[in-house]
């Protein structure tokens, strides 16, 4: 027996070793995850900062007849409505397509699987581009409710889906030994080990119709982004604009609020023994295989039919004008110059706030949270213009720079990460990190190797909804990119308000392609479950 | 030698005390066994001996190496303890040989070449290790765990009541292929566990922990026969505790006159027998012996091989019912009816309680 620990480690106990504090985070690796859960959720206060700077700029006399104003009623009125009525319809949606393509023997459910993840790839201004150029009448808000629940579903259906996959099947088992029916089972065990899933994807969607501009501002659906855009084109940077972003900015802590008390503080990981069986798979009746087959197809054509028909009418309608690869190429390569990074950067960035979000949640965890949440609840613009004001005052050198962009996805596309991070770190329990402490792996090795590699389906699809995200990402870049950038993004936005829709077609067309092999990618990283 | 010494352990969360003041010395390649009722504390001792968990108070060492005291701590990493807890947690995303040699720090041929070893020493078949843990039962996930836990030589193996998962007939066999493995390694043991015939089987030295307190610790044979007091005597197995009179080595009491192992003088005291200390013998109709005492069978519980008899007994002198029900183990294809009449004799000492 060795008297001593490999390494030299002898009686005596280094002073790189001498006590931190007590508590769930004793040692090193606590403090470090801290400290940089801390700066990181700092840096994202900059646009509050910005705002609430500007407000008191502007003063309270200046504020009350800008706020007080039948205006911001109607608005407010319109975007609770968006919210209360698209949130639910989006949750229904992506429950039942999650549970026909997991746990039924619907034909071809592999495909379906693929099918409900793809309308990620299509904009949502390119959604909206698509059903204006379809039926020109359309507006208001059933058009907003329509085109927001086709293009956010699937930020419901793909957690609600992996977490499926991932549940224990022992406690289905048991539920029904103790005389439930499958119908008592799914709502009284299933759904509510969902939960997790469903609030993280819920309040995605409804952060995402908070932010959203070119959607609503191609149908002419008035919501405060829309309004703030507008005042800041025709003012700049005036106080109208910012006092309206106040206020959203309290419609986001509102939601916040109400997410995090649905979560509540059950333990989501895994507590029964050994590793898991596979799912069981439930056997759908003709009827109901029919009834099934009847929703994903409905669900594809309204998603990605209405779309690729559109765009498919414009590209033959345009010819072979419309391709201008001297225009076109430069522009793809910054949009995946400008996505990779920025997804790589994001997803990293996320780790620290994820992981004490379910290994140690609690107040401070999540102010932490919060500050990240409203800072992406903001309207890019919002973002945009604070980095804007910021770094001409404070730092000049990274203004106009690729640098201040890529802060600026940070700090609007960090939930998207955080999400699908903290519902992948909640399937890995602590012991096994702590297995892996006991067999000599520090704490930063043991949490590469057990905790990242279980929770990689999550960083994942997280990395991949934060890549999605900058492909479509307009309003920020136009700001911030350095002169002469031009990416699909904006060089689709600069066509279109020229009405030249036809034109426009290819840049919506490579979007799409572009987004397509990762919604591969996120659909085959989600199944690549515990060593499956 | 000891190999692991606590000293004055102490640890709460909030306002509730989870550890107080345990003292515990393990000697170099033994076996010892914390035993204990759920919830008192155990586990979290064990943990805290592989470095999860940190003392609020005390000092702990291994190999005369300070592991914490007030104001350092060895991380767990650096420990060089293994740790197999109750549902082995094996990594989901490695197969069984990764498992086992995640924490081997050679590469290649010599790895694998360790891994089957190990394999072998654990008894599991060498084809099994590409499959993954989803594959594998309850107790070869359990062998796998230990083997990935021997793997890295541990100084000392922590052992968090790793056969409770386990099948009766499985769980024997696993523990004694396990005690056998340890002590040819000569790997210094601790387990934990709640089950007290799991517990005496295993311990070379036993400590029987209750509400954060380690009450009392000693060979297991020591624990089982000398308590120090009734709960322990009643944890550890069925005991007969009752009052008596000690008078020069003997106890007076309602199963007549028996010999104590300490000696107090006119002192009234609890005595305890174990059940086997009892035998009963069926009595002629004129009974003419003097030690001892007449009881009636109540209640026949048959086991198979034994049998426990509820008898109830007489008054030494008149004969009447005491009252006083025992149970006694008895051989049980010879074991006396409901309603017979026996006689109650004891063997050994009674063993006195210290007045608490």
């Amino acid at each position: 027996m060795p008297e001593t620990l490999p390494g030299g480690v002898a009686t005596a106990i280094p002073s790189n070793l001498r006590r931190r504090s007590r508590g769930a985070f004793a040692g090193r690796g606590g403090a470090w995850v801290i400290g940089l859960s801390v700066l990181i959720s700092l840096l994202s206060l900059l646009p509050i900062a910005f705002v609430i700077g500007v407000s008191i700029q502007t003063g309270w006399a200046a504020i009350v007849p800008l706020v007080f104003r039948p205006r911001v009623a109607e608005l407010l009125i319109n975007t609770v409505l968006l919210v209360v009525i698209t949130i639910p319809l989006c949750i229904m949606l992506g429950l039942a397509l999650a549970w026909l393509t997991e746990r039924t023997n619907l034909p071809g459910r592999r495909g379906w699987a693929l099918l409900a993840t793809a309308p990620l790839a299509v904009p949502a201004f390119v959604h909206s581009y698509a059903w204006v150029s379809l039926v020109p009448s359309i507006h208001g808000l059933p058009a907003g409710v329509l085109i927001s629940v086709i293009a956010y579903f699937p930020f419901l259906y793909l957690p609600i889906a992996a977490t499926l996959r991932r549940l224990d099947p022992a406690i289905e088992d048991v539920a029904e030994s103790l005389g439930l029916k499958p119908w008592a089972v799914f709502f009284r065990v299933v759904l509510p080990q969902l939960r997790l899933a469903i609030c993280g994807g819920a309040l995605l969607v409804g952060l995402h119709l908070l932010a959203e501009y070119g959607l609503y501002a191609m149908i002419r659906f008035d919501t405060f982004t829309t309004a703030i855009f507008d005042q800041f084109k025709s003012t700049f940077n005036g106080p109208a604009a910012n006092m309206l972003a106040s206020v959203l900015a309290l419609c986001c802590l509102a939601m916040l609020t109400a997410e995090s008390a649905a979560r509540g503080t059950a333990r989501y990981a895994r507590v029964g023994s050994g590793s898991a069986r596979t799912q069981r798979v439930v056997r759908l009746y003709w009827e109901a295989k029919m009834l099934g087959l009847a929703l994903q197809v409905f669900t594809c054509a309204m998603a990605l039919g209405v779309p690729l028909i559109t765009l498919g009418k414009w590209l033959i309608a345009g010819g072979s004008e419309v391709w201008q690869p001297d225009e076109l190429m430069p522009a793809l390569q910054q949009t995946l110059q400008f996505g990779a990074m920025g997804a790589v950067l994001t997803t990293c960035a996320a780790i620290p706030i994820a992981w004490l979000s379910i290994r140690s949640p609690g107040r401070l965890q999540r102010i932490l949270e919060s500050c990240n949440y409203i800072t992406s609840s903001l309207p890019g613009i919002v973002v945009a213009l604070a980095l804007v004001t910021v770094t001409i005052h404070f730092a000049r050198p990274i203004y106009q720079t690729t640098l201040t962009v890529l802060l600026a996805y940070l700090l609007m596309f960090l939930p998207r990460a955080l999400v699908n991070l903290r519902a992948g770190i909640a399937q890995a329990p602590v012991e096994l990190e702590n297995i892996a402490r006991s067999l000599g792996r520090s704490p930063g090795r043991a949490l590469w190797l057990i905790t990242l590699r279980l929770a990689a389906p999550g960083a994942a699809a997280g990395a991949a909804l934060v890549f999605l995200a900058i492909t479509n990402e307009l309003t920020a870049t136009l700001l911030l990119a350095p002169n002469g950038t031009r990416t699909l993004a904006t060089g689709f936005w600069a066509m279109t308000s020229e009405i030249d829709y036809a034109a426009a077609a290819p840049y919506a067309l490579l979007m799409i392609l572009l987004s397509l092999p990762l919604t591969g990618l996120l659909y085959h990283q989600s199944k690549r479950t515990a060593g499956r | 030698m000891n190999a692991l010494e606590l000293y004055a352990i102490s640890k709460s969360y909030g306002d509730q005390k989870a550890l107080e003041g345990i003292n515990l010395s393990v000697p170099a390649g033994s076996r010892t066994v914390i035993v204990g009722p759920s919830g008192s504390g155990k586990t979290t001792l064990l943990r805290m001996i592989a470095g999860f968990e940190f003392p609020d108070s005390g000092r702990l060492s291994l190999n005369g190496q300070t592991l914490v005291d007030a104001t350092h701590e060895v991380p767990a990493h650096q420990r060089l303890i293994g740790y197999v807890p109750q549902d082995g947690a094996l990594f989901p995303h490695m197969t069984v040989a990764a498992n086992i040699g995640f924490g081997l720090s050679v590469k290649g041929g010599e790895k694998n070449h360790r891994i089957a070893e190990l394999m072998d020493s654990v008894a599991l078949d060498a084809s099994m290790a590409h499959r993954w843990p989803h594959e594998l039962s309850g107790g070869q996930q359990q062998r796998v765990a230990l083997a990935r836990a021997l793997a890295q030589q541990p100084r000392l193996m922590l052992l968090d009541e790793p056969f409770s998962a386990l099948d009766t007939g499985l769980r024997g066999a696993m523990r004694k292929m396990v005690a056998r493995l340890l002590s040819d390694a000569g790997v210094t043991t601790i387990l934990v566990t709640h089950d007290q015939s799991e517990a005496l089987s295993f311990a070379d030295q036993l400590a029987v922990m209750r509400g954060g307190r380690l009450v009392q610790s000693g060979h297991p044979l020591d624990l089982y026969r000398y308590p120090d007091d009734e709960q322990t005597a009643l944890f550890l197995g069925d005991a007969v505790v009752m009052p008596a009179k000690i008078e020069a080595g003997w106890a007076h009491c309602d199963l007549g006159r028996i010999p104590v192992n300490n000696h107090r003088n006119n002192h009234s005291a609890q005595i305890m027998l174990r059940p086997e200390q009892l035998q009963l013998v069926s009595i002629q109709p004129s009974p003419t012996e003097v030690v001892g005492c007449r009881a009636v069978v109540t209640d026949r519980d048959f086991s198979g091989n034994t049998c426990t008899l509820t008898v109830e007994l007489q008054h030494p002198t008149s004969g009447d019912k005491s009252g006083r029900s025992l149970t006694v183990r008895g051989s049980g294809m010879y074991a006396p009816p409901a309603g017979s009449a026996v006689h109650v004799s004891t063997i050994g000492h009674a063993h006195v309680f210290s007045e608490s």
